[in-house]
């Protein structure tokens, strides 16, 4: 397939701009103008609609296949959510008119302020910025806001704790606000160990971050010790909320003594994750940490107006331009609206049957990580298959593109070899999931019997396996390089 | 009450017996019963329908019959229909982040186009696959320029958008970075103050091009001045001025960064939008975020795949160049489908546009008794001094039915009769002159 800029042809263009005057390029100093080409295509409408539509059909997407990939919460995404965002009292509403004419924009301040209380409730917690756009932007507000809390007790912190199984972004937020990381194993339950952390843990250690469930899939059985001791050394508990679609009306991060939560609305609350983003990685802090959000919150007086706060002097200040990816907030918004109370619990519960039901069903195949009852997620590993024939968690993910499935993560948790991170969500039926167990079954037995055929997968595909080591050694990142 | 979960209570029945326990409730013991929720008090849910119509009532309580001449770094440009077409497609966007390339070659490739389209309109060599927005951009810029040349000082000019400058300040602040702003002359950079404050512990050098106040420059001197003591220059760029402005290329920038909005995003009350990035190819290595590379595949066809992974958190952990993860993937589509769509001819011919219609508002606005606009080149945003307090115009002009720019005062304490006036080229004729006449009545 060509590129968009093979298809140009000179003179040809897809929009009518309209009528530019003949002095319009006078207007402005020679000096100061573009003298260089501007390097875009020239094609028509039509050339657009259909590179663009041919290329979305080379994509794997939630509502072509099952998208099983864990710690990503692929669930299906209402399409109600897309129209409600799109309304022009949404969409085009400009924000900085919440800076001028606060009285004129009161819609969009009051969904802010009521998402935020809905989510704070949902989290147990006291308050709320919906500032962060995505779950590692939630994650960087959470570690100011700890330094933050430190720097007003008059306390010079040092450290961040995180277990090595966590995600990739918790350590690198730690680093990003100064901190140095001290990481600590799993034990073989699948949690922090706790024994090392108590080891680990001291005064100048200024906040722990854990997932829960983590990224094993379990509920953290130590927790309780866990929010104790690092209580005792006045260290902020930080709670990576990418896997809260677990837990929904089952258990709040609050009460079980969590400071800070993010929350990754792209994943529990059912905004689509658009091939990469926007998402929203919404942040509910503790009581001692209201005073130190990101300014400006929306606040409600008594008379029933929403208008712009600023008022807090502890604040760590804005963490984006307003107030986050506003059009994610309204999605999130209305699929909350749209289940309530008991269609959100009904989602954990059906999130976590049917990952217990993988698990079971395919744990004859493959070794559990962790051999117990899951959250949300089942991690296996394809170290059986690695030793038997040579086949490896990405020939079965290839395999399982060939079969039409999208493949679930692997080789993350980094704590579990050759790992296969399973996450199935709510939105998918049993036929569903009894297909993509059968097609693991299948590829787990083909592995014995023709590992070749695993290990060249996929063969249906627009492009079989890239060659990732000579994308990065002889760097080509644009159509004309 | 909508539900999205499909299980009959036959599969519920079915599944638990597979699994060995008798209620879904036991799959939760071990969460321990004093964690349970203390409270879980949410309304009951409701149908599409009731809540379409909770949502429309919402939206209502919004105006959106305001004539807007408001910009401030965020524009009410036009969005050509294919733009929404291409982006509401399922497969783009119900897509994960493109890590399996074999079912993702349509993302990859589009965000490869998109990666060429935006280092061609700023000029430079290459772009990484979006960041979230223009503030935090800017931050990412400087984070690379500290790592490039192990400095500290940090020299930004005071036109900067002031949300901008504000982000930043909230990052550095448990990190070893001074920064250092510089007063601007009126509404101008003060080049030779900037100058004046480059020295070798300086890592980077800030500018933003047009200026918030809408001056337009050339800081190509100043860049090279820069340039020769090993100071990285970075150019925060509105990226549909290109169509008319010098870029950060032909200004010899080392890192162009800006808000992507203006490329068929909706102003949606600020955000989604679109963090641009383009860099000089000795940075490349040093770039935060995803990036799109060409390779082949085992039958030697052309292909896509995220490329230079060592750099990002899954891999590097806290020795990576940044934390970021999920980016504005749908937002940088809907950028590269506006600018296919506009094409050379097109982006420059809406950039004109802008500058015309722009120029006839300030024309206008100057034959009003009291109101002066400081000198400068300026694109499609400048700033009017008023003979009154900037925000009680903009609070006449509401009754009058425009949102009429935004006063200075918001953001800067002395500038009180400033207003920063936008007009995109959806702004007719018609309408701009129904604005000045407007303004001469609420001036008189």
């Amino acid at each position: 397939m060509k590129h968009i800029f093979e298809k140009s042809v000179p003179g040809r263009t897809g929009v009518d701009a309209g009528a530019v005057g003949a002095g319009a390029a006078g207007l402005m100093d020679p000096r100061f103008m573009r003298k260089s080409d501007s390097r875009l295509p020239e094609v028509s409408e039509l050339d657009v609609m259909r590179h663009y539509i041919r290329l979305s059909q080379l994509n794997f997407s939630v509502d072509t296949h099952f998208y099983p990939l864990g710690s990503c919460t692929m669930k299906y995404n209402p399409k109600v959510n897309e129209a409600v965002s799109a309304m022009p009292g949404f969409a085009g509403v400009h924000p900085l008119m919440a800076y001028i004419g606060e009285e004129h924009v009161q819609g969009c301040l009051e969904l802010i302020y009521n998402l935020s209380s809905i989510l704070a409730e949902i989290t147990g917690m006291k308050g709320v910025t919906t500032q962060p756009y995505a779950g590692a932007h939630g994650e960087l507000t959470g570690i100011l806001l700890m330094a933050a809390y430190h720097k007003s007790k008059g306390n010079d912190k040092k450290y961040v704790i995180v277990p090595d199984e966590a995600h990739g972004t918790n350590p690198a937020s730690a680093a990003m606000g100064g901190y140095t990381v001290i990481s600590i194993p799993v034990d073989r339950d699948g949690g922090m160990d706790v024994d090392l952390f108590r080891e680990k843990m001291n005064d100048e250690v200024a906040g722990v971050m854990l997932t829960l469930p983590n990224t094993l899939g379990v509920f953290h059985r130590g927790i309780c010790d866990i929010v104790e001791i690092a209580r005792k050394h006045d260290a902020i508990l930080y709670n990576d909320g990418a896997n809260l679609n677990a837990i929904l009306g089952k258990a709040r991060p609050g009460d079980i003594g969590f400071d800070i939560v993010h929350m990754n609305l792209h994943k529990t609350f059912s905004t689509p994750h658009g091939g990469g983003g926007p998402g929203a990685g919404v942040v509910a802090v503790s009581d001692r940490l209201v005073d130190f959000l990101p300014v400006p919150t929306v606040a409600r007086t008594q008379q029933g107006l929403y208008r712009l706060d600023f008022g807090h002097e502890k604040s760590i200040g804005p963490m984006s331009s307003f107030f986050g990816n506003f059009g994610v907030l309204v999605r999130a918004a209305v699929y909350i609206m749209m289940l309530g109370r008991e269609g959100l619990i009904d989602v954990s519960e059906k999130a976590v049957l049917n990952a217990n039901y993988i698990r079971v069903k395919l744990k004859e195949y493959f070794d559990l990580a962790v051999d117990r009852t899951c959250m949300h997620e089942c991690v296996f590993s394809a170290k059986r298959q690695v030793q038997k024939s040579g086949v490896h968690a990405i020939d079965i993910a290839k395999a399982l593109i060939e079969r039409g499935f999208h493949p679930p993560t692997i080789y993350f948790p980094l704590v579990v070899d050759e790992a296969l991170m399973i996450e199935p969500t709510e939105t998918e039926s049993k036929e569903t999931i009894d297909g993509f167990i059968e097609a693991m079954i299948e590829i787990a037995k083909l592995s014995e019997t023709d590992p070749a055929r695993v290990k060249n997968a996929p063969n249906n595909t627009p492009v079989s396996r890239p060659d990732e080591t000579r994308a990065a050694r002889e760097l080509k990142l644009t159509c004309n390089s | 009450m909508a539900r999205f979960t499909p299980h009959t209570d036959q599969d519920v029945r079915e599944m638990l017996e597979d699994i060995g326990v008798d209620s879904v409730e036991k799959l939760f013991a071990d969460i321990p019963k004093n964690l349970r929720p203390r409270s879980f008090d949410l309304p009951a849910g409701r149908s599409e329908n009731e809540t379409v119509s909770e949502f429309h009532k919402m939206a209502r309580r919004n105006r959106t019959d305001l004539v807007s001449f408001l910009g401030g770094g965020y524009y009410d440009h036009f969005i050509p229909a294919a733009v929404d077409t291409v982006s509401s497609r399922s497969e783009f966007f119900t897509a994960y982040t493109p890590y399996q390339p074999e079912a993702s070659q349509g993302t990859l490739r589009a965000i490869f186009e998109y990666q060429t389209m935006i280092a061609g309109i700023a000029g430079l060599d290459y772009a990484n696959a979006s960041l979230y927005d223009g503030g935090t951009a800017l931050y990412e810029a400087i984070a690379m320029a500290v790592r490039t040349n192990n400095r500290k000082k940090v020299i930004i000019d005071a036109g900067v958008n002031p949300l901008f400058k504000r982000i930043v300040r909230t990052y550095v602040i448990n990190i070893d970075v001074d920064i250092v702003e510089v007063d601007l002359k009126d509404i101008h950079t003060d080049a030779e103050k900037m100058e004046s404050h480059l020295d070798e512990n300086t890592a980077a050098l800030v500018v933003q091009n047009p200026n918030f106040f809408g001056i337009v420059a050339d800081y190509e001197k100043l860049f090279e001045e820069a340039r020769a003591i090993g100071i990285v220059s970075i150019l925060v760029f509105y990226p549909l001025s290109l169509g008319v402005v010098k870029t950060p290329g032909e200004m010899k920038a080392d890192i162009a960064v800006g808000e992507g909005q203006s490329l068929g995003l909706p102003l949606s009350f600020g955000g989604p939008y679109l963090g641009l990035m383009a860099v000089e190819k000795k940075f490349v290595r040093k770039m935060p975020g995803r990036i799109v590379g060409e390779t082949v595949d085992r039958a030697g066809r052309k292909s896509f795949v995220l490329t230079l992974q060592a750099r990002e958190q899954h891999i590097r952990r806290e020795k990576a160049t940044s934390n970021i993860c999920s980016n504005q993937a749908l937002c940088a589509l809907r950028a590269v489908v506006y600018l296919s769509l506009m094409g050379k001819e097109g982006f420059r011919n809406t950039a004109l546009l802008c500058m015309e219609r722009a120029q006839r508002l300030k024309d206008e606005l100057k034959k009003i008794p009291g109101v002066r606009v400081p000198e400068g080149q300026t694109f499609n945003e400048f700033t009017a001094v008023l003979p009154v307090k900037a925000a009680d115009f903009v609070e006449r002009m509401f009754a009058a039915g425009f949102a009429a720019g935004l006063p200075t005062s918001v953001f800067y304490r002395d500038r009180e009769n400033h207003l920063i006036i936008a007009v995109t080229e959806k702004r007719s004729i018609q309408e701009i002159d129904d604005f000045a006449a407007a303004a001469r009545k609420v001036l008189s």
